[in-house]
Formats: C-alpha cells, sequence, structure tokens
C-alpha cells in the first residue's frame, strides 16, 4: 500500500509541477471555463425569457451549474493530453519501469485532475461570487454541487487516462476529447430539458449529463431533484472507466509502453 | 515561370497538402456542424424570445458555420506554413527564382479556396435541413463570395502569425484569441436583444459580429445593405490589414533568411 501511495503522490507532484510551471498549460485550463461562463451567462440572459423557461436562481446561476461540471469533466480530459504526453515522449516507459505499484499511476494522475480542477472551480467560484450568482440551496446543497463536479472530474480523467493509455500518442487528443464535447452539449445546456424538442430531447433524455445538471441545478436552487440519479450515475461511470484505465495500463504493460 | 503560375501552384499545394490531412479536413467541415447542430437543438426556443429575427433559430445559426470554418481555415493553413519555415522549405524555395509575392498570394489562394469548398458544404447542409435563404439564388453566391473573402481575410492574420513567429504552436495559439472573437459576438443572440451592457457593448465593436450579421442577413432578412456594407467592409479591411503585415513579416523573414 505504501509503494501505491508513493508512486500516486511522486506523480501528481509531476503532474502538477509541470501544470503550474507552464504557462500554456495553466491559462487555458483556468480561462476557458470563465470564457464559457460569460459568453453563455452574459450573451444569453435572455433565453430565461423564453416561456416555460422557470428557473428561480436566474439564468447566470443556471449556466455555473453547467460551466462547473464543463470545468470538471474538461479538466480530466486535459490531464490525459498530459499522460499521452507522457508515453509519446518516453517518459512513461521510465515510470512503469520505476513504479513499484503501477496502479498508483492511474491514481496519481487522478489526484493531479482533482487538484488541478481544485484550482479552476476556486477561480470560478470567486468570479461567480463577484458577478451575483444567485444561491437558493444551503451549505449542504453547495457541498453536494462541488461533490458531484469533483466525481465528474474523477470519472472523465479514467475516461481520459484508458484512451490516453490505449493509443500512447498526442494524437488521441481528439478521441479524449470529442465524446467528452458530445456528452456535455448533448444535454439541456442552454434551456431546462422540459424545453427541448426533437432529437436533442431524444439524447437529452438519456443522456447522464442531463442527471448531472439537472442534480446540480436543482441543489443551486435549494430544492433537491434527481440527486439521487445524478450521483448514483457518477459513481457509477467512475467504477466503469476505473476499469478501462486500469485494462489501458495493462495494455500499456504489455505493449512495453 | 510567370506570377500567375507560381501563385496557382502554389495555392494547388496549399490546398491539396490540407485535403491530404483527414484531421485537417475533419475539424473545418464536421466541427462547425456539430456546434450548429448542438446550438440549434438546445437554443431552438429562443427564436420564441419577442423581437426575435426569425421563427428558425436554424436559420438564424447557420451563419456562424461560416465563419467558424473560416478560422480553421486560417489556422491549418497558417499552421502548414509555419511548418514550411521549420522544415527549411521556405528557404530552399528562396533560392529558386519564385517571387515572394506569388508565396503569400498563392496561400491565401488555397486558404479562399478551402473557405469557399467548406461554405459550400455548410450551404448545402443548410439548404438540405430546410433553411431557404431569403436573398434567393443571387443572395447564395454572395454568401459564398463573402464567405470566401473572410476565410482569405482570417487567412491574411494567420499567414502574418506563421511567417512573424515561424512556430506552428504559436499560430496554434492565435485559435483561442479568434475563437473567444466568435463567442463574443452576435453569435447566438441579436445585439439588440443581448441583455448585458457590457457585452452587448464588446459584441457591438467586435468585427465579428459584423461578418456574422452580413451573412445572416442574406439567410433571413434578404438585401440588407447596411448589414452587406458592414461585413464586405469589415473583411476586405482586415484583408488589406492582414495582407499588409503579412508581406512585411515576408519581407523580414527573407531578409533574415
Amino acid at each position: 500500500m505504501r509503494g501505491f501511495v508513493a508512486v500516486a503522490l511522486a506523480v501528481a507532484w509531476r503532474v502538477l509541477h509541470n501544470v503550474l510551471t507552464t504557462p500554456s498549460l495553466l491559462i487555458p485550463s483556468l480561462l476557458f471555463p470563465l470564457f464559457f461562463f460569460t459568453a453563455f451567462a452574459g450573451g444569453l440572459s435572455r433565453v430565461s425569457d423564453v416561456p416555460g423557461f422557470d428557473y428561480a436562481p436566474g439564468y447566470t446561476a443556471f449556466q455555473f451549474v453547467f460551466v462547473l461540471l464543463q470545468a470538471a469533466a474538461f479538466g480530466g480530459v486535459f490531464t490525459g493530453f498530459g499522460i499521452a504526453r507522457d508515453f509519446e515522449g518516453g517518459f512513461a516507459r521510465r515510470l512503469l519501469l520505476a513504479a513499484p505499484r503501477r496502479g498508483g499511476i492511474v491514481a496519481g494522475y487522478a489526484l493531479a485532475a482533482v487538484a488541478r480542477w481544485a484550482m479552476t472551480a476556486t477561480v470560478l467560484t470567486v468570479v461567480a461570487v463577484i458577478v451575483g450568482v444567485r444561491v437558493h440551496g444551503g451549505p449542504v446543497d453547495v457541498f453536494g454541487l462541488y461533490a458531484l463536479a469533483l466525481i465528474v472530474n474523477i470519472a472523465s480523467l479514467l475516461w481520459a487516462a484508458g484512451v490516453a493509455m490505449r493509443l500512447r500518442t498526442m494524437q488521441a487528443g481528439p478521441a479524449m476529447q470529442l465524446p467528452v464535447f458530445l456528452v456535455l452539449f448533448f444535454a439541456p445546456v442552454y434551456v431546462p430539458i422540459g424545453l427541448l424538442a426533437g432529437w436533442i430531447h431524444a439524447i437529452a433524455s438519456v443522456n447522464p449529463t442531463t442527471a448531472f445538471l439537472e442534480g446540480g441545478r436543482s441543489l443551486v436552487a435549494g430544492d433537491p431533484r434527481h440527486v439521487t440519479l445524478a450521483f448514483a450515475l457518477a459513481l457509477a461511470l467512475v467504477l466503469g472507466f476505473a476499469a478501462w484505465a486500469v485494462r489501458g495500463l495493462r495494455s500499456a504493460e504489455r505493449a512495453g509502453a | 515561370m510567370a506570377l500567375a503560375e507560381q501563385t496557382a501552384q502554389l495555392a494547388r499545394r496549399s490546398v491539396v497538402r490540407t485535403a491530404r490531412q483527414p484531421a485537417n479536413v475533419i475539424g473545418p467541415f464536421i466541427f462547425p456542424l456539430l456546434l450548429l447542430a448542438v446550438n440549434t437543438g438546445g437554443l431552438d426556443r429562443a427564436s420564441e424570445i419577442p423581437g426575435f429575427p426569425t421563427d428558425s433559430f436554424l436559420a438564424f445559426a447557420l451563419a456562424v458555420p461560416f465563419i467558424q470554418g473560416a478560422l480553421f481555415a486560417t489556422m491549418n493553413a497558417g499552421t502548414d506554413l509555419a511548418r514550411d519555415i521549420q522544415t527549411g522549405f521556405l528557404n530552399r524555395l528562396s533560392l529558386t527564382p519564385m517571387r515572394s509575392l506569388a508565396l503569400l498570394t498563392g496561400q491565401l489562394g488555397g486558404v479562399a479556396a478551402t473557405g469557399l469548398t467548406q461554405a459550400v458544404v455548410y450551404l448545402t447542409v443548410g439548404l438540405a435541413v430546410g433553411v431557404r435563404p431569403a436573398s434567393g439564388i443571387a443572395g447564395m453566391v454572395v454568401l459564398l463570395f463573402l464567405s470566401a473573402l473572410i476565410a482569405l481575410a482570417f487567412g491574411a492574420l494567420g499567414a502574418f502569425a506563421a511567417l512573424r513567429t515561424g512556430s506552428g504552436e504559436a499560430v496554434q495559439g492565435l485559435f483561442p484569441v479568434l475563437f473567444v472573437g466568435l463567442f463574443l459576438s452576435s453569435m447566438n443572440m441579436p445585439r439588440n436583444l443581448i441583455e448585458i451592457d457590457w457585452f452587448r457593448t464588446v459584441a457591438t465593436l467586435n468585427p465579428v459580429s459584423y461578418l456574422l450579421e452580413a451573412i445572416r442577413s442574406l439567410i433571413i432578412v434578404g438585401w440588407d445593405p447596411e448589414a452587406l456594407a458592414l461585413g464586405f467592409g469589415f473583411a476586405i479591411g482586415i484583408g488589406i490589414a492582414g495582407t499588409a503585415a503579412a508581406s512585411w513579416a515576408l519581407r523580414e523573414r527573407l531578409t533574415r533568411t
């Protein structure tokens, strides 16, 4: 167990050190969620005038939940890019040789993804408070929202890690990013699901992101609904993608990285 | 070899090398249409907002892929030009009788041709899903011409970045800036319906809004001289400024070479 923890901490420290000392990695991951928050909450606020739109905390809070979850998901993917870079550059081969417990490598990347998301979420939250996001829920509801985002972050990292360890090249970037982008946006991003119609409603109805968004928004509104479903789905994704990532690690081991 | 022939050869090379890289084809063709689908699905009900200029959000949003596609074409062409510099192709070319003007016009001609091809695809998709441009067949011709002009204008900016920095990564770094420019415009909402004052001001100062509105006017309004004059004016202005900057950067680079 000590070997596992030591490997995880070493990998996490290295990833964070790289991110914090490389502006081209740090700044986009901090700025992009702010940019989406600005573009959606600022540019689309009149969408709350659409007949049937009924979200008491307002459109800014409605979009804050989406951007928080989106930042969590993309934070995991961005860390996955780093894994692919480690394999492409040959560092992962040395890591596999040196690590006494290789499962700790995946855990380390997950730890780093969580730390990166914590930084992004902090900046996003500060900006949201400054622009006056209204939160009707209590402290427990807010804690629930951030806990949900954290689980989404881990699930996304495990997905990206599985892809990165199988393909072991930076060209795997779109394969990590595009599915996450689609799953995030084929959901009630701009309006509640009740106001969607046609094909997008059909897809959103079976998309787990819908449960995350509805659960998160209900927590902000102080009227929790679908929260159990959201957490159950998020945890199921973590379990599924953990198996996917570990099998990816085995694939990399067999290939000699 | 005459200047026109040199230009044609280099333009052909620019188009062919773009077409040979699947990632360069998929991004500009698929991603804008995907975003169109996502935004149209999610924001369809926005057309019910009082004062919205059309009852079809799809028709309203169809202008976006034309601009987004031009951005992609710019990035790809700029990155290719930077690669020519990094691999020494430009150095070898400078030892031939080729005129430096041909390099720039050939490169920009290639970008305009790619932009025009993309525009044909977007327009065909729009027509296939039921959008009927209010300006008729003549308007579609103008729309395609304006799209190629916009691609050429942005292409000049990409060429400037490539020639000035000689780095593909630096050109790619321009993409987020242009992407932000797209989102902080009247992309998803007419300017008069943007509720947040600062956002409306930014969108009004942003030239991308006028490019979008010119294309959009041909689709949902018909012939709007003011929108067209502003759109063509900004496209020509950006094109002239970009070409002048790129010419200067090319002279500087060939002098250094």
